[in-house]
């Protein structure tokens, strides 16, 4: 009471501001403020930073800063004998460690002519697709986890996850850095009733979509957040390079499974999804879509694998020189196209080792798509691009 | 759940694919060149053989008329090569190339065929390769390559950027790592490396600088890197207080 009392007294007698009235104007509009986003910061996916110029909240200027995690892969792999460079490929996009074996088997498979035994290359692409669905489920929990469901629906997809990474390490010993595939094969067979457990798991995978599925498709955030969000056209795509889902959601129909027909991709029968507006939600959608056909390849490939050797005995392990020339091959990563060109001196070593990251070439439009939307969407758009920085940076 | 047998038959022959279908190119290498060099005056391409079995030979364009020959070959509507998946350097050093040949010479009288070995001395140079496909009718790769005169600090070409924008960040990267300088790139700046950084870090010849910290308890030769890196500092007072083998978080 007393207290009261004594304020109001106070308040009363105190005389009114001498101040000229504010303007509605500022110095600090139309200015342009730059922030630095990263390279700290749980959506960037790894240490990756952007200069970003900011109107209010309004991206108006966007530079992605890279070389956080560059070790220069390519340089060890130049210094490393060719099969010495096959367990740093897992280390490259450590999500997708099989598909980067794959890659780079299959180039130095080019560039020293090696055939591969029917039963490996069914493996590798059990493997492959394996590693597709594992990538892309837990990219979706990473997307929705970005626009700020945290935790829940990024358990559930490593629920999954967990289940295939399972699998990888009772094939060859590691969950993410496999190191499995070899110049002409497969490092070693599949133990008893790996194959029924992998049939198993994929055979319930449809269960976890549905279930996923419906947390994205008609979910009213997730429409608000990525509709019309991060747009990009079919012409502009194609000409910087984008490949993978971020390419087929706006309607390019390029599968490099369909196009270069490499593994035994042409024995199965699958479709490739396609997107219709190039946004945010289209990439999303992707993904999901992409997750039913490999579970479709997986079901046809449980069925038609063979027995026999899962090696080609012919290939050198030790002292292991391919002749004289270059190579470049490519396979349809998870993220895109992953492709290793390689010159060969006719030494042990490469004389030219060059990874060619899918998630780096992607970001070449990370600015287009970001201009003109605000903050969190730059979040978004990131997060749907798919990026690994152990491959972007290399 | 019934589980599925593991190992079933294989599948008939008639149904095995067919290998890879990589170069799947329209036309041959001869005739892309002949029709660049016919549709762009004055440009200059050879072929280079690769010799390996990948069988991929590629087109070495001449760099004064190289974005004039990457247009045609993007615009073209038989080739349509709009998709440039992958653009890298190479450093060649300075090379001597033996061939063996076999050529009749008349020897007392007789012909006989002997080996002649010519030595072919290439300067070395550096080489911005670009791997194109078309995204438009499905084949691919074109392999195209410009080199520079030599391995100077200068070292120039013309940056296919305009053409193809998917070579941004992989033409900076090769600045980076190599040291080509890309005529007409819009936004030239060092991508993994710092902006500090000095020295081209892929170049065959790169030396690492010897400023990282040495282990705890050096031994061989790193220790006698550590011997040079901390002699005496006369200079700095207390400096030289800081020997091999000392803890530097000693106790006083």
């Amino acid at each position: 009471m007393n207290r009261e009392s004594k304020m109001s007294a106070t308040i009363q007698t105190l005389e009114p501001p001498e101040r000229p009235p504010t303007t509605m104007t500022s110095r600090l509009d139309g200015e342009l403020m730059e922030v630095s986003m990263g390279p700290q910061h749980p959506s960037t996916h790894g240490v990756f930073r952007m200069n970003v110029a900011l109107e209010g909240e309004i991206v108006r200027k966007l530079k992605p800063v890279f070389g956080y995690l560059h070790r220069n892969h390519e340089k060890i792999g130049e210094n490393t004998s060719y099969l010495g460079s096959m367990p740093y490929t897992d280390r490259l996009d450590y999500f997708c460690s099989m598909t980067n074996n794959w890659a780079y088997a299959l180039s130095v498979e080019k560039l020293a002519g090696i055939e591969v035994p029917e039963r490996a290359e069914y493996l590798r692409v059990i493997l492959a697709e394996l590693t597709r669905l594992q990538n892309h489920a837990s990219l979706l929990g990473f997307l929705l986890s970005d626009m700020g469901a945290w935790g829940t629906p990024l358990m559930y997809a490593f629920r999954e996850r967990e289940k295939i990474l399972d699998l990888f390490e009772s094939l060859s010993g590691s969950r993410m850095m496999c190191d499995y595939m070899r110049f002409g094969g497969c490092r070693c067979d599949t133990p008893p009733g790996w194959m029924e457990r992998a049939n198993k798991i994929v055979d319930v995978f449809p269960r976890f979509l549905d279930e996923f599925e419906k947390l994205i498709v008609e979910n009213e955030i997730v429409i608000a957040r990525t509709q019309e969000v991060g747009k990009l056209s079919a012409e502009l795509a194609i000409n910087a390079g984008i490949t993978g889902p971020m390419l087929r959601a706006c309607g390019v129909n390029y599968d490099i499974r369909k196009v270069d027909g490499y593994g035994f991709y042409p024995r199965f029968k699958f479709r490739v999804p396609l997107g219709e507006h190039g946004d945010t939600y289209d990439r999303l959608m992707m993904r999901a879509l992409e997750m039913r056909e490999s579970v479709g390849i997986l079901q046809q490939a449980f069925e038609q694998i063979p027995a026999g050797p899962i090696v080609n005995p012919k290939v050198k392990i030790r002292a292991f020189r391919p002749p004289v020339g270059e190579a470049y091959g490519r396979i349809e990563g998870p993220k895109g196209e992953l492709g290793f060109y390689l010159i060969s001196d006719g030494g042990t070593n490469p004389y030219r080792y060059r990874v060619r990251p899918p998630s780096f070439i992607n970001l070449t439009l990370l600015e287009d798509l970001c201009l003109g939307h605000t903050v969190a969407d730059v979040m978004v758009i990131l997060g749907s691009v798919d990026i690994v920085m152990g491959e972007v940076d290399r | 759940m019934a589980a599925k047998p593991q190992i079933v038959p294989s599948p008939p022959k008639a149904f095995r694919a067919d290998p890879p279908a990589f170069l799947v190119t329209m036309e041959s290498l001869q005739e892309i060149k002949a029709r660049a060099e016919a549709a762009v005056s004055g440009a200059k391409i050879d072929i280079v053989p690769n010799p390996g079995p990948a069988n991929q030979p590629s087109l070495l364009i001449d760099n004064g008329h190289a974005a004039a020959v990457a247009r045609f070959l993007r615009d073209d509507p038989a080739l349509r090569l709009d998709f440039c998946s992958n653009a890298t350097g190479v450093d060649w050093l300075d090379r001597t190339i033996k061939k063996t040949v076999k050529v009749k010479k008349v020897v007392d009288g007789v012909e006989k065929e002997v080996e002649e070995t010519t030595e072919e001395k290439i300067p070395g140079h550096l080489e911005a390769v670009y791997h194109l496909c078309s995204m438009t009718h499905k084949h691919g790769p074109v392999i195209i390559r410009m080199r520079t005169a030599d391995r100077a600090e200068g070292a120039r070409l013309p940056s296919l950027t305009p053409v193809w924008r998917s070579a941004e960040f992989q033409e900076r990267e090769i600045f980076d790592l190599y040291g080509v300088r890309f005529d007409g790139h819009p936004d030239l700046r060092r991508i993994l490396m710092w902006d500090e950084f000095v020295d081209h870090p892929m170049r065959k010849d790169y030396r690492d600088p010897d400023d990282y910290e040495y282990e705890p308890t050096p031994h061989d030769e790193v220790l006698e890197k550590a011997t040079k890196h901390y002699a005496a500092r006369p200079q700095l007072d207390g400096a030289e207080a800081l020997r091999i083998g000392e803890s530097v978080n000693r106790d006083p």
